[in-house]
């Protein structure tokens, strides 16, 4: 998983079944002094995330579990909201 | 899954036969703001996009969940059209 920040949500009327109803959000990665890290890309939201917030996703096939048994086409997926993170 | 614009189409004749009467559209990056950057990538579409518009495009295995997609062989595949993008700040 990566911690990223929630930065935009994107909006698509035409588009797969299974993503009907699932929440398109933008985020971008982030470094241990939270600085941006990367490309930002499309997450579909499974925990309830919002724009500011500090996130946890999860790439690759494994991001349409929260799901199951639908199996949305998405590569990316918040899987989780973070109180607070530290790096020693 | 990724932000692109489409920017061109790919005719090919030969092909596997599970790609026949599949749609594929050269599509690349863009970044939140509608700039294009980075590599382009040759996309199957599902939703009846074309050259111009912007789109949501899921790459890895992840694109065989795609409509129709099950067992063929592609690694991205446009899976929505994009009508707005907000990004704060």
């Amino acid at each position: 998983m990566q911690l990223a920040r929630v930065i935009g949500d994107v909006v698509a009327t035409c588009k797969d079944e299974n993503l009907t109803g699932m929440k398109l959000l933008v985020v971008q990665p982030l470094t241990a002094d939270r600085q941006p890290a990367g490309r930002p890309l499309v997450a579909v939201d499974a925990v309830g995330a919002g724009v500011g917030e500090e996130v946890f996703f999860v790439r690759g096939k494994e991001a349409s579990f929260p799901f199951y048994p639908a199996e949305p086409p998405v590569d990316a997926g918040i899987v989780g909201i973070v109180d607070r993170w530290d790096v020693g | 899954m990724l932000l692109a614009k489409i920017v061109g189409t790919v005719v090919a004749t030969r092909k596997d036969p599970r790609l026949v009467s599949n749609k594929l559209l050269v599509v690349r990056p863009v970044d939140p703001r509608g700039k294009v950057e980075g590599n382009y990538l040759v996309a199957i579409d599902t939703v009846d996009a074309g050259v111009g518009e912007t789109v949501l495009v899921v790459s890895g295995s992840s694109a065989r969940m795609a409509s129709g997609m099950k067992d063929v062989p592609v690694d991205a595949a446009i899976v929505g059209i994009i009508d707005a993008v907000e990004v704060s700040d």
